[in-house]
């Protein structure tokens, strides 16, 4: 009896081993919720029933340090990654992404060749092909708001005027931005300040001036249910996500287009991954045309003007294109030189 | 030992049984004491280590930094030429294996802001022959940035690239060495105060678990066995479930439309949502809860075993039912309460994943910071000192345990 | 009920009452909580509060829709198989490696008795993240981090001091002359453990098992730390789930791990009973 029940015991489980390790060929992570569910739909289903590879579709909110640790101690367990621009030029340049072989990415279904095809700002880097763009903004909810309709970052600041909690992704990017545009500095000195001192102290000091009425959320995706459940009266997210809550859920939030932040998306192959030439295969597909025509579901702007065949030319106005002189071009290098030594004082000034 | 009755013979048979004997019991431990060595203790210990020992800058510029040896960072003056161009042969080769990322971030941690430099100067060194930079690498730096000049860099090179360092420990204490050695109070004073709210938040949740565990452990192990075994179940089914459910409930409850608020808005008790959820109120009400179990258990132990009479002759004595309940019970009860004040104060200061979940900024505690330098800031050597702390702290309060309790006197449920 | 003595005064016995009071709270504060999250599973909307439908029990304000949610999300499902197939594995190690040790602590002759047990205690004592870090670190160096194997041995050190103390505590009243008894009648010592000792300590080991199953089950920050995303678990999943999206999919997985909560209770109070019962026989 004994024995019978140890052998099954032991069939089960090397069964299960080989069951499980046989399932997924390829880990892919993104940054989940509204944006998440497009690639999905757009790029990873077609890219599973069109090859047959099974691919594992990971949730992370961001920044290097998962992929980072994952190099550094030599246990990769993420094949292809969709990161923030600001954020991939400090991992290539540390060496954690394959360099992306550019020249093989396939022309634009119209024919037009691929380093045509692309946007420059989507092949700057030679770590990662860059995906949409898209942009940080703060919303508010009709429901919630009072002291009228905020319209600039100086309200999304204004306390008295607005009051109410405020809710801000914990990390020193686009926060900082969003600090020195309130306190007036014009947007193309923004950067040179925040590499002094001063511009830093400056930031910081604008940010105490709301910090008791700031809640910190750690993922994009958490954003939209502050906003829905009263959680704060004004919230920062990427715009799809506040898109996607308008659209599908028929919310009641409105953005603020001043001073966004905008960025591109782009997708990377992480160094040493297990699977390198099946997640170079998947980065090919996913950026092509077609499934790149998708991401405006979730008004993020397609990489390819060759997307543009299949695109409704009525949510145009909804993509951050259409916005791009009231916003503010993340700056990748600014982040990669001062990423960490700001993160480290943002650190320390949350805990103060 | 020395029984006269007994034989040689049979004093070395018995001795002879004893050592056999425990070599057997001992042949029982070793296996598991061999699993928890590979799979625990040394994994510790590797922790350990890291917290002093930084190997990564040297194996990056091994030979700047043996030229650096010969240099006195005191003197005032910077390294020698060849010094220097040394480093610049060696930051070209990092930059072709995409290294020179890895010693920017390296060398930025010891002097903020000079991961800009490194890496802009590794690509114009880069674009110069190795045999060129050898001659004059120097004044290629020189050129590149005027703060390749600046003693301070050098000296922060040199200090990033020591092997063994006590840093990390100091920075785990709000300090750091000035520029001339001296051990000073660092800028922001960020750890100690966590530690210190660590143990706060530690202690009012053993404070709570006590004064609210003590009544429901007084009921039970009065009542009659009946209705105490029914009630039990209640203490019981909390413990059993998953962390992970007990902590959702409270989010549930204590976000801003959760059930509390909705059913004071509903009772007209209050108007305005309370903001309790991501505060330090959250966290201490959420872990009161999760441990108040590991408080209940000793305390029902104990003052089942204590005999009702000698509070009844107390009072027949004529002494007063409160006095007599002070000077008489309470004391009877330490046991207990020391059992469980101790293991609620040594589970909650460790605690990670509720405060995660529910204490906002606010209601962090250690833990929450070593896990930030592990997974957010890749700081690990950081995140070893601090939890090389926690875990002296830690072994302390198990020795106090031991001490007072005795760890083979830990029952469960 | 505590009766109250006659002499009672109406102030002591009020004070009294109020204790009783209190304690009847704090059972409510213990399962309130824990209570409150069923009826929001069933909940139609993607919220964690009752709606007002609810409150009126009206039918359509309830729904499975949560409960089919898990039964159609990969992610949930291979979350199940992982936590079941982790917890049963980690529990086989604990279990084997822990009785075995408990059975060799517990003989008077053990040298260095105490030191010995408090290192196979440890794991227990140590914060979870501080066995987490040196894992990862320690784990990687040997390639078994983001593995079966690396998870696996790391739950099953964390479940072993809770064998080690069950099997302990049952084998507290256990006559070794038995163990000799039986060796000098000529049974060899397998037999004698399997027919001698695993009777007397078998509730023990049970619930030593139980717990050490339990540890696994329910442990999110050594699976956070070293497992890869093919060895998610049902607590790492729901640790992400309510850091990013809070939906009632988690209320409908947590009711489920409560029920399964009370399974494991049942089981471990009727152990006890046959072992108390055991006892009282034997002695």
């Amino acid at each position: 009896m004994k024995k019978k029940l140890l052998s099954l015991a032991a069939a089960v489980s090397v069964g299960m081993v080989a069951n499980l390790a046989g399932a997924a060929e390829l880990t892919a992570v993104s940054f989940g919720g509204a944006y998440g569910a497009a690639q999905q739909k757009h790029m990873i289903d077609p890219y599973m029933e069109k090859t047959g590879n099974k691919v594992l579709f990971e949730n992370y909110s961001g920044g290097v340090a998962e992929l980072k640790a994952q190099v550094e101690s030599g246990n990769v367990l993420w094949d292809v990654v969709d990161m923030e621009v600001i954020d991939l030029e400090r991992a290539c340049s540390e060496g954690l992404l394959e360099v992306f072989p550019q020249d093989q990415l396939p022309p634009g279904d119209d024919g037009t060749p691929a380093a045509e095809d692309f946007s420059k700002e989507a092949l700057a880097n030679e770590c990662g092909v860059g995906n949409i763009v898209w942009t940080v903004l703060y919303a508010y909810n009709h429901d919630t708001i009072q002291g009228g309709e905020p319209k600039s970052m100086i309200d999304f600041f204004d306390t008295k005027t607005f009051p109410g909690k405020r809710a801000l992704r914990k990390r020193p990017q686009v926060n900082l931005e969003w600090a020195l545009l309130a306190d007036g500095v014009p947007k193309d000195q923004i950067y040179d300040m925040l590499e002094t001192e001063e511009g830093q102290a400056r930031a910081f000091a604008k940010l105490d001036t709301i910090k008791d009425d700031i809640v910190w959320f750690d993922s994009w995706s958490q954003a939209p249910q502050l906003l829905n459940d009263g959680g704060a009266v004004m919230v920062q997210s990427a715009n799809g996500r506040f898109f996607a809550a308008i659209t599908q859920e028929n919310k009641p939030f409105e953005m603020v287009w001043d001073g966004h932040v905008f960025d591109l998306d782009v997708w990377a192959v992480v160094k040493g991954a297990k699977n390198k030439e099946t997640a170079i295969d998947f980065v090919k597909f996913a950026t092509g045309s077609k499934p790149l025509s998708g991401m405006p579901e979730v008004a993020y702007a397609p990489t390819r003007k060759s997307s543009a065949a299949y695109i409704d030319a009525s949510v145009l106005p909804k993509l951050p294109s259409a916005h791009l002189d009231e916003g503010l071009k993340a700056s990748s290098l600014f982040w990669a030189d001062y990423g960490e030594s700001l993160s480290e004082k943002f650190n320390e000034w949350l805990l103060k | 030992m020395s029984n006269p009755e007994l034989t040689p013979d049979e004093i070395k048979q018995a001795d002879h049984n004893r050592r056999r004997s425990k070599l057997l019991a001992t042949l029982f431990v070793i296996p598991l004491l061999l699993f928890i060595f590979v799979t625990f203790v040394a994994p510790i210990g590797t922790m350990l280590y890291r917290s002093f020992y930084h190997p990564t800058v040297y194996e990056l510029i091994p030979n700047t930094l043996d030229a650096l040896d010969d240099w006195s960072e005191d003197g005032g003056e910077l390294p020698p030429n060849p010094t220097l161009n040394t480093f610049a042969v060696e930051l070209k080769s990092l930059f072709e294996e995409r290294l020179s990322g890895k010693l920017a971030e390296e060398i930025n941690r010891a002097l903020p802001g000079s991961s800009s430099l490194i890496k802009s100067t590794a690509r114009q060194v880069s674009r110069a022959d190795t045999a060129e930079l050898e001659i004059s690498g120097a004044a290629l730096l020189f050129d590149t940035n005027s703060k390749w000049q600046q003693i301070e860099l050098w000296q922060a090179i040199k200090k990033a690239g020591s092997v063994f360092t006590a840093d990390y420990y100091l920075t785990a204490l709000d300090l750091e060495r000035d520029p001339s050695g001296e051990i000073v109070q660092r800028g922001t004073q960020i750890y100690l105060d966590l530690y210190w709210k660590s143990l706060k938040i530690a202690f009012y949740i053993t404070l709570l678990t006590a004064l609210i565990g003590f009544p429901l452990a007084w009921y039970l192990a009065n009542a009659p066995t009946r209705v105490a075994n029914t009630l039990m179940i209640f203490v019981l089914l909390p413990f059993w479930t998953s962390l992970l459910v007990r902590t959702t409930s409270w989010i549930a409850l204590l976000q801003t439309n959760g059930v509390v608020n909705s059913t004071l808005q509903s009772l007209h008790i209050i108007s305005e949502p309370l903001e309790m959820m991501y505060t330090q109120f959250a966290t201490v009400i959420a872990m009161t809860h999760i441990l108040l179990p590991f408080m209940i258990l000793p305390l029902y132990s104990v003052m089942k075993g204590i005999d009702p009479s000698y509070f009844r002759a107390a009072l027949s004595l004529g002494a007063k039912p409160i006095p007599a309940f002070i000077r008489i019970y309470l004391p009877m009860t330490v046991p207990g309460f020391s059992a469980g004040a101790l293991l609620v104060f040594i589970i909650s200061i460790g605690y990670y994943i509720t405060p995660a979940l529910v204490g906002g900024t606010e209601g962090q505690m250690i833990s929450n910071l070593i896990a930030f330098h592990m997974q957010s800031s890749n700081n690990w050597e950081l995140a070893a000192a601090l939890g090389s702390l926690l875990l002296l702290l830690i072994t302390l309060l198990y020795w106090l345990y031991d001490r007072l309790v005795g760890i083979s006197n830990l029952k469960l449920g | 009920m505590v009766q109250f003595p006659r002499y009672f005064t109406i102030w002591q016995k009020l004070g009294l009452s109020g204790v009783k009071l209190t304690a009847w709270l704090v059972l409510l504060f213990l399962m309130a909580p824990i209570l409150v999250i069923i009826p929001l599973s069933f909940n139609a909307e993607p919220y964690f509060t009752f709606t007002e439908g609810m409150l009126a029990f009206e039918p359509e304000a309830y729904s499975l829709k949560w409960y089919q949610e898990i039964l159609a999300d990969d992610k949930w499902l291979l979350a199940i198989k992982n936590s079941f197939y982790i917890g049963i594995m980690a529990t086989i190690i604990a279990t084997v490696l822990g009785t075995t040790a408990a059975i060799g602590l517990t003989r008077a002759d053990m040298p260095f008795q105490r030191m010995i047990m408090a290192l196979l205690l440890s794991p227990m004592i140590v914060p979870v993240i501080i066995t987490a870090a040196g894992m990862f670190f320690f784990y990687s160096q040997l390639d078994i981090a983001g593995s079966y194997i690396g998870v696996i041995l790391a739950h099953a050190a964390l479940g072993t001091p809770f064998v080690v103390i069950t099997v302990n505590a049952a084998l507290a009243g256990f006559d070794y002359s038995l163990v000799r008894a039986s060796l000098g009648m000529g049974a060899k010592p397998v037999y004698t453990f399997f027919k001698v000792i695993m009777p007397l300590i078998r509730p023990g080991v049970i619930s030593g098992a139980l717990f050490a199953f339990v540890t696994s089950f329910d442990e999110v920050i050594v699976v956070l730390f070293l497992a890869g995303p093919e060895q998610r678990t049902i607590p790492r999943q729901m640790f992400s789930g309510l850091r990013e999206e809070i939906n009632p999919t988690i209320l409908a997985v947590a009711t489920l791990l409560v029920i399964l909560s009370g399974l494991l209770l049942f089981t471990m109070e009727y152990l006890r009973a046959r072992s108390e019962k055991m006892r009282s026989a034997t002695v």
